[in-house]
């Protein structure tokens, strides 16, 4: 066992290429991310008898060029890191595409194993492929897999070995002809770019002068530092590129692709394929009449997804359960054990509820990215955004945003940290950030619960039909700030639908399992951190200062006073009691919204009332508003210890809503104010601490503070204008 | 006599002239291959009647109608 051979697994979207992977690794894949973006990176090792071999599986991509962050990361990997060699997997019902990309690998020199992948489905349409034949012309090994079977792993590796025994380590690039109008210029540029040694340490100075014929911004970015050359290939590439315009009414750029497919096609078409399969229609279509058809096609998708909601919130809500119950258990045994003081209320009220309250939809994040990973590997996520696509473009969104936007609660009930999440299906970073930035306006679980709490108090009488238009105006409102972004911030021409209907194929579970396990995985390492930290610091926000002792004192000697008191009341002794009992708990009520409002969060809470009376809202709800950002669940339980009730269980919302709806406070414009502040406000911090994981600081601080400036501005809207006209 | 994609109707095959985009467009649907000489089958529309489902090569192509005016065509028959 001499040497660990380093080899890049790569091939096009849905060609089974991480099937393979994960057949070859087993479990000893693992996944991160590239440096600073969000794609992927899995590794894993494979070992034979003979030796060992690191594998990275690269992001897939259909070509080479610096179009994706995908394509530039493929590329990278390969220069940057030179592995020893390259396996391609490639899609064998679909050749010619997927020999693009081999193409271009070979033109980078890196050493290429091509794995024809689902032979059996290529048999089964009656195709054949003569593998040999392809591998003889090709001058690359070829070796025949079913990736879901693990047929051809072990010899795929032995390709491997072969081909680093007889390359050993040197790469020799293929050249292929461009035609007699580029031909000559690539050959001119080459020339000049060796003698100067133009970026020569990094690239194969042909492939270099092909992409400066395709004018690849990265590349070209690099070469402007690397030398004076720069300019001089720009102008050449111009030159080139004026005259083909003028003669054949083309780019560069699309000539090389023609000569790239035309030698593809030389090759097929000596006898490597027995039979062409082009428009035949396969199962796939058939399935597609149904799943995609005008009527049915939108009827079929809202069913699967209300059921993935169903089965995320009412399957999920047992294990998740469990969970709570768990917390709960560590709660109540933590604080039996200590004593009552401050670490006990940090360690309880913090700490454990805190983190316990994130960890709690583990099971939920679970169960729907399970389902998603599922139908993603599936094939039909394609679909819903081909259907969608229209509506959504009209907002500047992408077809691929509804499924965020659903996750997010769209039904409500739903929650934005896995809505933000599903974003990573979107591949354009503007559109992408667009959705991330307003999934969080859905109505989700812990909003529901707020929203029948202020619904059941002020429209007791049509709560569904609130309800349901609340649910209108956050889609509305989602759908608008998107359109808003997208003409501002988030400025740009929206990204091309020229996207791939894959077939429909049933996923592999190792293959649903990794994805899902490695997704839930960074969630629980987010809870524990950074959640920790803030749920540690909205408990001291509302906390401390605590009450002077003289004010403390002042509540003993009502409660000795009532003590007192009661000996003299009428009564049996059981009616005594529970006179007492209700008279001692009036009194640590008091008590407690005392403490409220004299910790900082309440101090606070004065501090800005100043500008929240522009919005109208009551004291309660400021205060609420500010604790409600750790946890939107924290709304309800802050409003009740607000509003001196004590009971901080959500469920038990109805007497609180009886001293709602009593408070002259909460006028038509107060609700509507508070209403869609609630909506539109700023995410949860476990939403903006995945926000920021998803994106980068910038855009999480963009979230928290536009949309606390949207919201604000709505309700100071509404409030006003409301009022003049009440 | 050539047209744009946009214009073939559904069941309709064709094959491709030429690909005007250039750029980010250009190159995606290069990518993907569709280049001239390319037979294709227009096999469906979304709901709204945009975007538009090609079959070609052995894999299902989607792409926008303002996208597909990018592309010329000769329609079979």
């Amino acid at each position: 066992m001499s040497k660990e051979y380093f080899v890049a697994v790569s091939g096009q979207p849905n060609c089974g290429k991480s099937t393979m992977f994960n057949a070859l690794t087993g479990s000893t894949a693992r996944v991160g991310n590239y440096p600073g973006i969000t794609v992927d990176r899995t590794e894993g090792r494979y070992c034979s008898t003979e030796f060992c071999a690191n594998l990275v599986d690269l992001p897939g991509t259909y070509s080479l060029t610096s179009y994706s962050m995908e394509e530039v990361v493929a590329r990278d990997v390969i220069v940057d890191e030179k592995p020893d060699v390259v396996i391609n997997m490639l899609d064998a019902t679909s050749l010619e595409r997927s020999l693009y990309l081999a193409i271009q690998f070979m033109e980078i020199g890196v050493p290429v194993v091509l794995g024809l992948n689902m032979m059996d489905e290529v048999r089964k349409k009656g195709i054949r492929i003569d593998s040999h034949k392809l591998s003889e012309l090709m001058g690359v090994p070829v070796v025949e897999c079913v990736a879901r079977k693990g047929v051809g792993k072990d010899e795929l590796m032995a390709s491997v070995k072969k081909v680093v025994d007889e390359t050993q380590g040197k790469w020799t690039p293929v050249n292929i002809s461009y035609g007699h109008d580029l031909d000559p210029v690539i050959d001119e540029m080459t020339a000049m770019i060796k003698k100067a040694e133009f970026m020569t340490d990094r690239y194969d100075p042909h492939w270099l002068a092909v992409k400066y014929l395709e004018e690849d911004e990265i590349v070209m970015k690099n070469g402007s530092k690397a030398g004076p050359l720069a300019a001089q290939l720009v102008k050449k590439v111009a030159e080139v590129s004026a005259h083909i315009q003028k003669t054949l009414n083309t780019y560069p750029e699309a000539v090389l692709a023609d000569y790239r497919y035309g030698f593809i096609n030389s090759i097929l078409k000596q006898g490597v394929i027995s039979r062409e399969d082009n428009l035949r229609f396969d199962f796939s279509d058939k399935i597609d009449l149904v799943l995609t058809h005008k009527f049915l096609g939108p009827l079929i998708m809202f069913s699967v997804m209300y059921a993935m909601f169903y089965i995320t919130f009412n399957i999920g809500a047992i294990p998740q359960g469990w969970v709570e119950n768990g917390f709960g258990w560590l709660s109540d045994t933590i604080a039996a054990i200590l004593p009552d003081g401050l670490l006990k209320s940090m360690l309880v009220s913090g700490v454990i509820d805190g983190v316990g309250a994130v960890m709690g939809f583990t099971p939920l994040i679970l169960i729907m990215f399970a389902m998603l990973v599922f139908l993603e590997d599936l094939g039909y996520m394609a679909r819903v955004s081909y259907m969608v696509d229209r509506v959504f473009r009209m907002f500047g969104l992408h077809g691929m945003s509804i499924m965020p936007f659903i996750m997010s609660g769209g039904l409500p009930g739903g929650c934005a940290v896995p809505g933000v999440m599903t974003c990573r299906t979107l591949r354009s970073p503007k559109e992408r950030i667009a959705t991330i930035l307003t999934a969080p306006f859905m109505i989700c679980g812990a909003k529901t619960t707020a929203y029948l709490m202020l619904v059941g108090a002020f429209y007791p009488e049509n709560a569904t039909t609130v309800m349901f238009f609340l649910v209108l105006l956050s889609w509305l409102l989602a759908l608008c700030v998107g359109r808003l972004l997208r003409w501002t911030a988030l400025r740009g021409e929206s990204t091309p639908f020229v996207m791939e209907l894959p077939p429909y194929r049933i996923p592999t579970l190792h293959g649903i399992a990794i994805h899902t396990w490695d997704r839930v995985w960074q969630y629980i390492k987010k809870a524990g951190t950074v959640i920790l930290a803030i749920s540690v610091l909205m408990w001291a926000l509302m906390t401390f200062p605590q009450l002077p002792n003289d004010r403390i004192a002042t509540y003993d000697t009502q409660r000795t006073q009532i003590i007192h008191e009661s000996e003299s009341w009428v009564g049996t002794n059981q009616e005594k009691q529970i006179k007492l009992d209700k008279a001692l708990s009036q009194i640590s009520y008091n008590q407690g919204e005392a403490a409220l409002k004299n910790s900082y969060a309440g101090q606070l809470s004065d501090a800005i009332s100043p500008v929240t009376n522009i919005a109208g809202f009551p004291w309660q709800a400021n205060i609420a508003f500010i604790g409600a950002f750790a946890a939107k669940e924290v709304f309800v339980s802050t409003m009740s210890t607000a509003y001196s009730l004590g009971d901080e269980d959500p469920d038990n919302a109805l007497s609180l809503s009886e001293k709602i709806a009593a408070d002259k406070a909460w006028t038509t414009p107060v609700i509507w104010s508070v209403f869609v502040f609630l909506m539109v406000y700023v995410p949860c911090m476990v939403t903006v601490a995945v926000i920021i994981r998803e994106t980068n600081w910038k855009w999480g601080l963009f979230s928290v503070f536009g949309s606390l400036g949207f919201g604000f501005g709505l309700s100071v809207i509404i409030y006003q204008v409301g009022t003049l006209l009440c | 006599m050539p047209v744009t994609l946009r214009s073939m109707k559904k069941d309709q095959k064709g094959v491709v002239v030429a690909v005007n985009a250039s750029g980010e467009l250009g190159r995606r649907i290069r990518d993907m291959g569709l280049v001239p000489g390319t037979e294709f089958m227009v096999v469906g529309r979304a709901p709204l009647k945009d975007p538009v489902a090609l079959r070609m090569k052995g894999f299902t192509l989607t792409l926008r109608n303002n996208e597909a005016d990018f592309i010329t065509v000769t329609p079979e028959d």
